[in-house]
């Protein structure tokens, strides 16, 4: 499903060039849990980025449901996005002029699915929001706003889901809900997951986890559960 | 299509949280295009005024005059057989005078009307009164209608007598309203109505007097105007006459209001681009508040192109919404005005609905808010997404997409383009865009270059001070765009200001200390003598210059008919209507000189020759050599251009654009003109004693004619003012604007201030000194520009002597201070009266 080869992220800034992601190899499989872990900087949400095709890398490719993505404009990045990646962030990243069914409905009409809002209301049933259908973000708990953000990654049936600390801004029992969501999801769409998170009891639900360290994949750990391929 | 319509819903559901990011947009857009539209609609009104009235200001369907001479008895029959009404108006100026000697005079515009007067409209006397009933002869006593305050100067009364010329006139009624009063902008003096019958009896009418015959014909129903003016110029080519009807009745009024009207049109423009600096930075600040949610987007897979549509359109609608305000009280205003102008024009308003100036408005309004808000629209599509993941997202950057930049360089100069192509003088308004553009880059400039100074400079010990310093260069800190519209406005206050000044400067003290005191028009050949005599012996009299006079029209220039010439803008008066004109044997005095070509000897009997200005010349492309055909007591005399002299028209002496070889127009009936310059305290005196030996003669005191042009002056001053006060006030909605985005900034600010121990009143200082800084930077780059414009308009166009003026730049300089000073108050107060403990919990 994903599949990196010798990505390389190298960003200039006013001190110089960094080297973010130094050779990168790692293939995902089609409904696969990765958990990827790791000290901050050490590269976990740039490597999450380049598969989203939201950052370019700078060395090596990157094929993501059979299409390589490096060589894609930004217009043709978007369009993967909307049809193969669903995202979930920390901070929810909920518009706040729209409410959460149009919040959901936002990728649907991008793709100019005209069921766009019945399709929304169906995800935030998914997640327990129906009764929340026309609440703006501001009137909406942390951990709602998270199963909005859920809904509205699910809704288009990405082939990928990435998440970035989904559970960071959320308290313990909150988090574990929209863990436990986020993974039946994922199980009930075969949908590939790939999931940074500090917490190792969410880290342990993956299948498999990888290891980061100063932009590389740490091989011990990466290896550690599955006995995959690095 | 489905882009479009999924940026529609998006732009229609981010709407929802209201217009409040867009207040200042909206209120910039509206001020600027109100300006715009009620000063085109203003000048629409007046335009359809004269339209309307064009038969009853001009007296007829068609005027003929003639200058010094009447029509011909075959002229009149012609005529008289062609219409179904003739009438017969004479015009000159000449002395009101009292019955008794010695008493105050007064210049007056005297209209002698004969039976048939007026033949559209209604003369207006006051309780009531028929002409009829005052042109009658009563004990061998005319009777003449009066302006009112003919008989203020003169000090008598209805039903009292007075003299002019050699005949006696009985004050019979008051002028109220003249229906004919449109052919001229401006009077040198107030209006008496005698019958024809009685001039005669004052012994004006002399051969070369400066006299005009009008014959206002009425055309029988249905006749083609164009028809019957061909028909006349067929009959009698090269008769000498000036030609006006309906469709161009009033000319000088046309081109007065067209004047103003795009000296205002372009102020209002200059409000539009400073409210443009605040239309860029609402918008900015609007987008910088949407920067995660334009993230968010791109991330949910929005394309650039979809991104870029739904911002533009919520801006698009708000821009709308501002125009749509502007453009309604710009329909509003010329209702407003209008009263005001009642009685200061010889024509009235006609209000209504002009689609003309609202369209041009609205085009200025949409152009301008297109160029200011591209770019940051533009930087929209260009937010990354990825920067949602790192919580980084908060400012745009950059430069948006080329094709963005192109097209808003191509807006802008379709700002240029529309400003020229609307102008009733393209040239002024072309100068005035290379202003405009000139000042924005040297604003922008200046700005980055004062931000990049501030951050160099070494940092005051006083750490409020540094703060202060700092918010003037920190990243974001809105100081350029700051500059950039408050300088902008500032800088039409100082240039309008000055230029004012200098003026009245010019009016009220080097006119008068240059200028004769006199003008004495109207002498007879067979008085010349007498009366060098009379004003070279009067105590106090410095200077006498008198030369022949006759009027005449330049008909072809190199056998071309003028007709057929279209005559640069500047000197398209020499060819309008009559000129004057003289003979000399010796090269002229001081006034002019000579550039090219040479002064024909004093005893020249040879073929015509003339003596043509430089300038003109050189707009009609004229030069030594070529010929120049006037028509004069109906005849057309063609001359060879002998010599070219330069003109400075602005010290009021006699000057003449073209000067004849002696000969051919020695021998035409012809008067003479004098000016005289006299000591103050004797004027007066001077004038009584010409009006009683020569009461034919007619005195133009300088310094009267001059207060009327002060008093038109002031008025106009008015009115620029207004207009300049639009383009501050945008300045000061920007500033505000910028204030009120910089609130967090200064909310943040205060309340770290406040937990170190600042106490209120020091932090208040701080914020102060911030905007006071910005206010005096401004001022002075306002002054200097605003001098440089006033510098350029007074020495390079209107050719008059330059002086700089403290006063204004000074006013100026505190206004902007006070502006600053206040805004940053209120925007300081409101920093200040909030608590910092909720702040910091949060935080």
């Amino acid at each position: 499903m994903v599949r990196l080869q010798g990505v390389e992220l190298t960003l200039k800034s006013d001190a110089g060039e960094i080297n973010i992601l130094r050779g990168i190899d790692l293939s995902v499989d089609r409904g696969e849990t990765v958990g990827v872990v790791g000290p901050s900087g050490s590269g976990k949400t740039s490597m999450i980025m380049t598969i989203a095709g939201l950052e370019r890398v700078t060395g090596g490719q990157i094929w993501v449901a059979g299409r390589e993505i490096s060589s894609l404009d930004e217009d043709g990045l978007a369009i993967f996005r909307r049809d193969e990646v669903g995202v979930v962030f920390q901070s929810f990243h909920l518009i706040p002029t729209m409410n959460a069914r149009e919040n959901v409905a936002v990728p649907l009409e991008l793709a100019g699915r005209r069921d766009a809002f019945e399709r929304a209301e169906a995800a935030l049933e998914a997640v327990g929001l129906d009764h929340r259908l026309l609440h703006y973000p501001g009137q909406l708990s942390g951990g709602e706003q998270q199963r909005v953000a859920l809904a509205r990654a699910f809704a288009v049936e990405p082939h990928l889901l990435l998440a970035d600390e989904p559970t960071g801004n959320l308290d313990g029992e909150t988090g574990s809900r929209i863990v436990e969501m986020m993974f039946e999801l994922a199980a009930r769409a075969g949908t590939t997951l790939m999931l940074i998170t500090h917490d190792t009891a969410v880290a342990s639900r993956c299948e498999r986890i990888v290891r980061m360290v100063d932009g590389r994949l740490d091989p011990s750990v990466t290896d550690l559960r599955m006995g995959a391929d690095a | 299509m489905n882009g479009w319509s999924v940026a529609v819903r998006f732009a229609l559901r981010e709407l929802r949280s209201g217009v409040r990011g867009f207040r200042v947009l909206i209120a910039c857009l509206a001020l600027g295009v109100a300006a715009v539209a009620g000063v085109g609609s203003l000048a629409a009104a007046l335009t359809a005024g004269l339209k309307a009235e064009g038969r009853v200001l001009l007296g007829g369907d068609v005027d003929l005059a003639f200058t010094h001479r009447r029509a011909s008895q075959e002229q009149l029959d012609w005529l008289k057989e062609r219409t179904v009404g003739i009438s017969t108006v004479i015009e000159l100026r000449t002395m009101a005078r009292p019955v008794s000697r010695g008493g105050r005079q007064r210049l007056v515009e005297l209209k002698a009307v004969d039976g048939g007067y007026p033949l559209y409209g209604g003369l207006k006397l006051r309780d009531r009164v028929e002409l009829s009933s005052v042109h009658v002869r009563e004990a061998g006593i005319w009777g003449a209608a009066v302006d009112s305050r003919v008989l203020e100067h003169l000090g008598i009364s209805i039903g009292e007598r007075f003299r002019i010329g050699d005949a006696e006139f009985r004050a019979a009624a008051i002028i109220d309203r003249e229906p004919d009063r449109g052919t001229q902008a401006f009077r040198l003096g107030p209006r008496v109505i005698i019958a024809a019958a009685a001039l005669s009896a004052t012994g004006l009418e002399q051969p070369g007097s400066l006299i005009r015959y009008h014959y206002r014909l009425a055309l029988p129903p249905g006749v083609s105007l164009a028809d019957w003016r061909a028909q006349l110029q067929e009959r009698f080519p090269g008769a000498g006459w000036r030609i006006r009807d309906v469709e161009n009745a009033a000319p000088g009024i046309q081109r007065f209001v067209d004047r103003v009207a795009l000296f205002l049109a372009l102020i209002s423009l200059t409000a539009l681009l400073v409210g443009g600096v605040g239309v860029a930075n609402s918008v900015r600040s609007f987008m910088e508040s949407r920067v995660t949610s334009i993230a968010t987007l791109k991330c949910l897979g929005a394309s650039r192109q979809t991104v870029f549509r739904v911002y533009f359109l919520q801006v698009a609608a708000m821009a709308a919404l501002g125009i749509l305000i502007g453009l309604t009280a710009g329909v509003l205003a010329p209702n407003l005005a209008a009263p005001l102008l009642e009685g200061r024009l010889p024509v009235a308003a006609r209000t209504g609905f002009y689609v003309e100036p609202l369209a041009i408005a609205a085009a200025f309004g949409f152009l301008v808010a297109s160029v200011f808000t591209l770019w940051p629209l533009g930087l929209a599509g260009e937010v990354r997404a990825a920067a949602l993941f790192r919580n980084s997202v908060e400012r745009l950057s950059g430069r948006p997409p080329r094709r963005i930049i192109l097209l808003i360089i191509g807006l802008a100069a379709l700002i240029g383009l529309l400003a020229v192509a609307t102008a009733s003088r393209p040239d002024m308004a072309g100068w005035y865009i290379a202003g405009a553009a000139l000042a924005f880059v040297m604003f922008r400039l200046v700005g980055e270059a004062v931000v990049r100074g501030l951050r160099r400079l070494p940092r005051p010990r006083q750490p409020l001070m540094r703060l202060a310093l700092a918010n003037l260069h920190r990243p974001g800190a809105p100081t350029t765009g700051a500059l950039l519209s408050l300088g902008l406005g500032f800088t039409v206050l100082v240039a309008v200001a000055l230029l004012e000044d200098n003026l009245k400067r010019q009016i009220e003290q080097v006119l008068p200390e240059e200028a004769p005191g006199y003008y004495f028009i109207d002498i007879q050949p067979s008085q010349t003598e007498a009366f060098r005599q009379l004003v070279g012996d009067f105590p106090g009299v410095a200077n006498i210059q008198n030369v022949p006079m006759l009027r005449g029209r330049i008909v072809a220039l190199n056998g071309t008919p003028v007709e057929e010439i279209v005559p640069p803008p500047d000197f398209a008066w020499i060819l309008r209507g009559d000129r004057g004109l003289t003979w000399s044997r010796q090269p002229p005095g001081p006034g002019s000189r000579i550039v090219e070509g040479e002064w024909w000897p004093a005893a020249y009997g040879g073929e015509p020759l003339v003596s043509f200005d430089a300038r003109a010349a050189r707009a009609f492309g004229l030069e030594i050599g070529d010929t120049l055909s006037v028509n004069v007591l109906g005849k057309t005399v063609s001359a060879r251009i002998a010599n070219l002299r330069v003109i400075d028209w602005t010290s009021l002496g006699i000057n003449f654009v073209m000067v004849f070889s002696p000969g051919l127009l020695e021998r035409a009936p012809q008067s003479e003109i004098a000016t005289v310059r006299v000591e103050p305290s004797q004027e007066l005196a001077l004038e009584r004693a010409v009006a009683d030996v020569f009461p034919n003669v007619t005195a133009i005191r300088v310094k009267e004619v001059l207060e009327d042009v002060n008093e038109v002056l002031s008025n106009l001053a008015v009115a620029v003012r207004g207009i300049a006060a639009v383009a501050i006030l945008a300045g000061i909605l920007v500033l505000g604007g910028s204030i009120a985005a910089d609130h967090r900034r200064r909310v943040y600010d205060a309340v770290v201030l406040k937990v170190v121990g600042a106490t209120k009143p020091r932090i208040m200082v701080t914020f102060l000194t911030e905007t006071g800084l910005l206010g005096v930077l401004a001022a002075l780059l306002a002054a200097l520009l605003g001098t440089l414009v006033a510098w350029a308009v007074v020495e390079k166009i209107m050719r008059m002597r330059w002086e700089f003026a403290m006063e204004p730049v000074l006013w100026t300089l505190i206004l902007a201070l006070a502006v600053t000073t206040v805004l940053g108050f209120v925007g300081t107060w409101r920093a200040l009266s909030l608590k910092a403990a909720p702040f910091l919990r949060n935080d």
